[in-house]
Formats: C-alpha cells, structure tokens, sequence
C-alpha cells in the first residue's frame, strides 16, 4: 500500500495540489483532509500546505488553529505521526503552539517570491532522513511574514537540542540565525517556509525539493 | 451587564513593522518633518455580557492572551467600559 498522506485544506488554502501532486509523483498517495472534519483515519502523514487559511485575518494562522482538523493533527503529532507545515502551513503549526516561535514580516518591506538556497542543518527529522546535513538545496520562497523569531531562550534551546533543521544560505527575510525551517521535540513535526513541494520536477526548475518530500514519506 | 471592550494591538518592540516604517518614510515628502516612531498596529472591538467589570476585564484579557495576540510578536492594551445604555 502506498503512504498516504493527508493534506490540510482551510478556505484560502492554495497549495494543496502542489503537496498532492509532489507525494504521487514520488510513489505516495495523497488525501485532500477539509478543516472541519477530523478524521485522520488511515493517513500516515500530515502535510499542511501553504496559502491563506480564513484569508490569514487577524494574523496568519490564528484562525485556522482552531479548526477541528487541527485538533486531530494536533493528537496524531502527540502520536508521533510525522507532519510538515509548508509557508502559511509553518505558520499555522505555531499559531497552533506545535513549534515555538513565530514568523513575523520580512525584514524588507517586500513580499519574496525566489529561489532560495537551503542547508540541511539535521538529518534527524521528519523532513530530512534522506538528506545529508551540509546539503544545499535550491526551494522557492513566496511570503510576506516569513522572518522567524523567537526569544533568546527559545533560540538557545533549538540551538542546543539540533533542532533548526534548515538555514538560508543567504538570508532573505531576515530571519534570526537564518532559520527557514524547525522541529519540535519529538522531532517528527516541521515547520518551513520554503516549498519543496515545488521543487520536486526539473521541469520546475529545481528537483532539490524531492528529497525533502521523500524523507516525509519514509518518516511515515 | 454589558461592557464595550477595546483591544488595542501593537508589535512588539524590535518585530519588523513595514507598514510603519513605509508610511515614516512618506511623511517628509509630504511636508511632516520631525515624525519619528510610527507604528501600525490594529484595533479590535466587541461587547461582552459579564456580571461585573472585573469579570468583564478577565474575559477580555483571556481573550486576548489566547486568540487576538501572539504573545511572541505582540502586546495589547485592553480597556473596558460599561456599554452605553
């Protein structure tokens, strides 16, 4: 049976098919999973897509935490099933207090939309099984609050516990320690704002994403 | 009773605030010089039924602390007064 991977749909979600499509083109299956159902049954893993969940009024994110599918993610995380929040989907997994931290405005007064360089900090973790830590990988970007913060204790402690699990080459937004991407403790939920997930075809202009795709189905 | 309740929201004190910092960067050419500081923040409002306005500050800062502000890139000034008649 192929892993299946469920992928969270808000209003104002936009990348679902990108996640669906880049799980498939890799062997997976994926499942479109609405926010107010809660039914995870059967999913291996979680990928929450990026986009503008509830159009991201009142900030990006603080909506869709309270849908009833996050509480579902949120049990199948405690679980230790893997689940990978992409841009708006990062966003929502701090909001929803899976990951510390949160991403403010970029440090421009520009949204981003680019390729981006990312190393491979860790391998421990539900995104980067399959890579190998100094890897360098060429991901788009595409936000406006995408400047991870956290406070200096936070910091110390992902720091000290491996768990910054991608950093910008060259930091385009600003973001403290160039972050773009972290772990929570158990280190099966990841929160990034680049997106593999469309970079996973040459076609796309870069197939640097795939193996950060693939180590989530093999994480499941 | 009822209570109108006034969230006011601000970044906190070094997160990125471009709204601000763009329309600072306008103000001396549109002939405002000597105008430092600004920042955009947002105002929430709503009526809230407590038995008091003790009760009424408690909710709202509850609120607050859970769904109208992120703790981590936000502070807020709450202010409650009873509703008027």
């Amino acid at each position: 049976m192929a892993t299946t991977v469920g992928v969270v749909v808000f209003p104002g979600t936009n990348c679902e098919m990108d996640a669906v499509t880049a799980v498939e083109g890799l062997g997976g299956s994926g499942r479109l999973l609405w926010h107010g159902d809660d039914d995870l049954s059967g999913v291996d893993a979680v990928v929450v897509p990026g986009g503008f969940a509830h159009g991201d009024y009142l900030r990006p994110g603080a909506i869709a935490r309270f849908s009833p599918m996050m509480g579902a993610v949120a049990r199948f995380a405690a679980d230790g099933g893997p689940v990978v929040g992409i841009c708006n989907g990062f966003q929502v997994l701090t909001e929803a207090g899976l990951l510390p931290g949160a991403l403010q405005k970029n440090r421009g007064l520009k949204f981003l939309c680019q390729p981006a360089t990312l190393r491979v900090e860790t391998t421990a973790s539900a995104l980067t099984g399959r890579a190998s830590v100094g890897d360098e990988l060429s991901v788009p970007i595409n936000h406006f609050e995408g400047n991870y913060t956290c406070d200096d204790e936070t910091l110390a402690r992902l720091r000290d516990e491996d768990r910054i699990v991608l950093r910008y080459v060259d930091n385009p937004n600003g973001s403290m320690d160039d972050i773009a991407a972290v772990c929570n403790e158990g280190r099966n939920v990841v929160g990034l704002m680049p997106h593999p997930e469309r970079a996973c075809d040459e076609l796309l202009g870069s197939a640097d994403g795939a193996i950060l795709m693939a180590s989530l189905l093999a994480a499941a | 009773m009822e209570f109108d309740v006034l969230v006011d929201v601000r970044l906190r004190g070094g997160i990125s605030d471009p709204a601000g910092a763009t329309i600072e960067r306008a103000l001396p050419a549109l002939g405002y010089d000597g105008v430092s500081g600004v920042s955009v923040g947002k105002t929430v409002r709503f009526t809230m039924e407590a038995a008091d306005e003790a009760e009424a500050a408690a909710r709202a800062g509850d609120l607050c602390a859970s769904f109208l502000t992120n703790p981590v890139i936000e502070d807020a000034e709450v202010t409650v007064r009873p509703a008027d008649g």
